[in-house]
């Protein structure tokens, strides 16, 4: 496949552009539908770790009463909501690894086609 | 404290040995660029995540996120929170991408859609001015803490350690330096779990008893907020670059070639967010450990930056021959860190500048590995004699400025080029230099520079450098059209998508 590829591209970088392989497999259904469901994830869990993250800095900045509630012994809010960014970032982690294997066998079953098809 | 330190000496002794004996073990396996620059793309997933955690985590880290906890509690905790968090920009933005559609270096990636000759001349550019700044400031940390810990003059103590790093980049390349890394992360990791069951030993292993004896012994105001950082926009400022800038930095983003595909590079960054979320949780142990155990007051007397706190609680808790170990920790430390930024700003020069600029991608194979040895040997040199300049200068603010440079000049135009058609040349040249230029003239007008009455009245940059650096690529990008780069983003979209071309 990688033959043809690169062979596509660089004939059409020379003439009227007829559409490369490349240009062909970002058309393709089954490519578009890979880019929705990897968007379906990052998009909303990218939103999600940055207002999560931003929250501790703003929230020890401007909401100290709350950041000071004791809720065991002498370990308060602050402190939990701290650790809690640990447990937010190895859990976010993991849950993408596991979406991304799901993403490339979507990726290697397209290409396994499509070498059927070339 | 100051005195010679034998021991520490002695164990200092055993690390280099170690390190030199991996370093003739790469340096038999290291003959291509492929070799030198990325190992081959042959290091295991697992394996190169330890390793970016040894890139990562610096003296600075190590010592001084013990000894800012130890010194200001709570706002010590919580600055460590985004060095970890940063990780998933890596993860989820960057990582994959970058491997799927590049080589050795972060400039290959906008070189594979855009105008090659400018964007990596200037990708070269900031990649040596962010590897410069954090090497200055490594240098001079590493020469005043070998200083303290071992008790080498400061100079003595800059030559040793830009020795060994030119050692290790110019004869191992790439696999010296990851074994390094390794080397590193594992001692590092080995000292600091030791060190926190000692601490938490004291306490019968209840961590309420441990705040508790803290709140009893500096108030509750040591557990809250507001000790250290007193301006919340500064520290909004600081968690920007670091969450977008860990993603820009050249000697991590390199990590990511050293894997053969997308899948291990994956894999590297969960390791790796593993090893170095758990020692900044265990940096909590050490720093109330060292609070309680050592008390303030004493951590201040032998240095006021607090940098010997974990040094300190080491040798209550475990005598000389534990002290010196930490000691030596913080050494390899070191060394693994300044390898990292040697061999990234080598591939900068050498690889984009040289080979791909200067020689328009026709030098040979040999051609291309000479110069990277010759390069990563000038880079040592002047890391020596700058850092030797450089004594006693304020450097503080230093590696705040390369992560700022990092998320203004360099993240936003590697995400542009992976997820923006219409991103053209002019835009990735524009956004760099403005990104690169603001990030530094904030931080000169500053109050890391200036001080009090700085111009700036923030420390760091971030919120404003990073929306420039954005801005101006995406204006740049919009003022004209760059046909080539429009018609070769499919190919990189499906790509950095896919991993197709690149996977085995």
């Amino acid at each position: 496949m990688q033959a043809n590829l690169n062979s596509d591209v660089s004939a059409s970088a020379k003439g009227a552009r007829p559409q490369t392989e490349w240009e062909k497999i970002a058309e393709s259904a089954q490519f578009q539908q890979l880019v929705r469901k990897k968007r379906a994830f990052l998009i909303p869990a990218t939103i999600f770790f940055i207002v999560y993250y931003f929250a501790l800095p703003i929230l020890a900045g401007y909401a100290k009463p709350l950041m000071a509630t004791k809720i065991t012994d002498s370990i308060n809010f602050g402190y939990l909501f701290a650790l809690s960014q640990f447990v937010m970032a190895w859990a976010l982690a993991h849950l993408y690894a596991k979406k991304a294997d799901e993403f490339d066998h979507t990726a290697s079953e397209m290409r396994k086609n499509m070498r059927g098809g070339l | 404290m100051k005195d010679f330190n034998g021991l520490a000496f002695g164990l200092f002794l055993v690390i280099v040995a170690i390190t030199l004996i991996i370093t003739y073990w790469a340096a038999k396996r290291t003959h291509t660029t492929s070799e030198f620059y990325a190992a081959g793309a042959s290091i295991p997933g697992w394996q190169n995540g330890i390793a970016i955690a040894g890139d990562y985590m610096s003296a600075a880290s190590f010592l001084g996120i013990a000894g800012m906890i130890a010194l200001s509690g709570y706002d010590g905790f919580m600055y460590s929170v985004g060095w970890l968090v940063a990780y998933l920009t890596v993860l989820l933005l960057v990582a994959e991408p970058l491997r799927n559609t590049g080589k050795y270096t972060m400039a290959d990636v906008l070189a594979s859609r855009l105008n090659e000759k400018p964007v990596r001349s200037v990708a070269a550019l900031s990649t040596i001015v962010i590897s410069t700044f954090y090497m200055i400031a490594q240098m001079v940390g590493a020469g005043g803490l070998i200083k303290l810990l071992l008790g080498i003059p400061y100079n003595w103590a800059i030559i040793i350690v830009g020795t060994l790093m030119v050692l290790y980049v110019v004869f191992g390349g790439m696999l010296a330096t990851t074994w390094v890394q390794i080397t590193k992360a594992v001692l590092l990791m080995g000292g600091t779990i030791v060190l926190s069951i000692l601490v938490l030993s004291k306490f019968n292993f209840n961590v309420g008893d441990m705040f508790d004896k803290a709140a009893s012994m500096y108030g509750t105001k040591f557990l809250e907020p507001g000790l250290r950082f007193t301006n919340p926009l500064d520290q909004i400022s600081l968690g920007l670059a670091l969450v977008l800038g860990t993603a820009g930095m050249p000697h991590i983003l390199m990590r990511f070639y050293t894997v053969p595909n997308a899948k291990e590079a994956r894999k590297s960054t969960v390791w790796a967010m593993w090893i170095i979320g758990s020692f900044y949780v265990m940096t909590t142990f050490l720093g109330f450990g060292a609070a309680i155990l050592v008390g303030k007051e004493a951590i201040l007397a032998v240095d006021k930056g607090g940098n010997m706190a974990a040094p300190l609680l080491a040798k209550a808790l475990g005598g000389d021959f534990m002290m010196a170990f930490i000691a030596a920790v913080a050494f390899a430390t070191i060394l693994a860190v300044v390898a990292g930024l040697t061999i990234a700003a080598s591939s900068a020069f050498a690889h984009d500048f040289y080979t791909n600029v200067i020689r328009g991608g026709k030098a040979t194979e040999q051609e291309q590995i000479k110069v990277a040895r010759i390069t990563a040997f000038v880079v040592g040199i002047l890391a020596i004699i700058i850092g030797i300049a450089a004594n006693g200068m304020n450097v503080a603010y230093m590696v705040a400025l390369a992560f700022a440079v990092a998320s203004s000049a360099n993240l936003p135009v590697i995400l542009l080029t992976v997820f923006w058609k219409r991103f053209t040349t002019t835009g990735a040249v524009v956004g760099m230099l403005v990104g690169l230029v603001s990030a530094l003239l904030f931080t000169f007008i500053g109050q890391g520079v200036m001080g009090k009455n700085a111009i700036f009245p923030m420390q760091n940059p971030g919120i404003v450098s990073i929306p420039l650096g954005f801005l101006a690529a995406i204006i740049g990008s919009l003022i004209g059209k760059d046909q080539k780069a429009e018609e070769k983003f499919s190919e990189i979209y499906v790509r950095a998508n896919t991993g197709y071309g690149v996977d085995k």
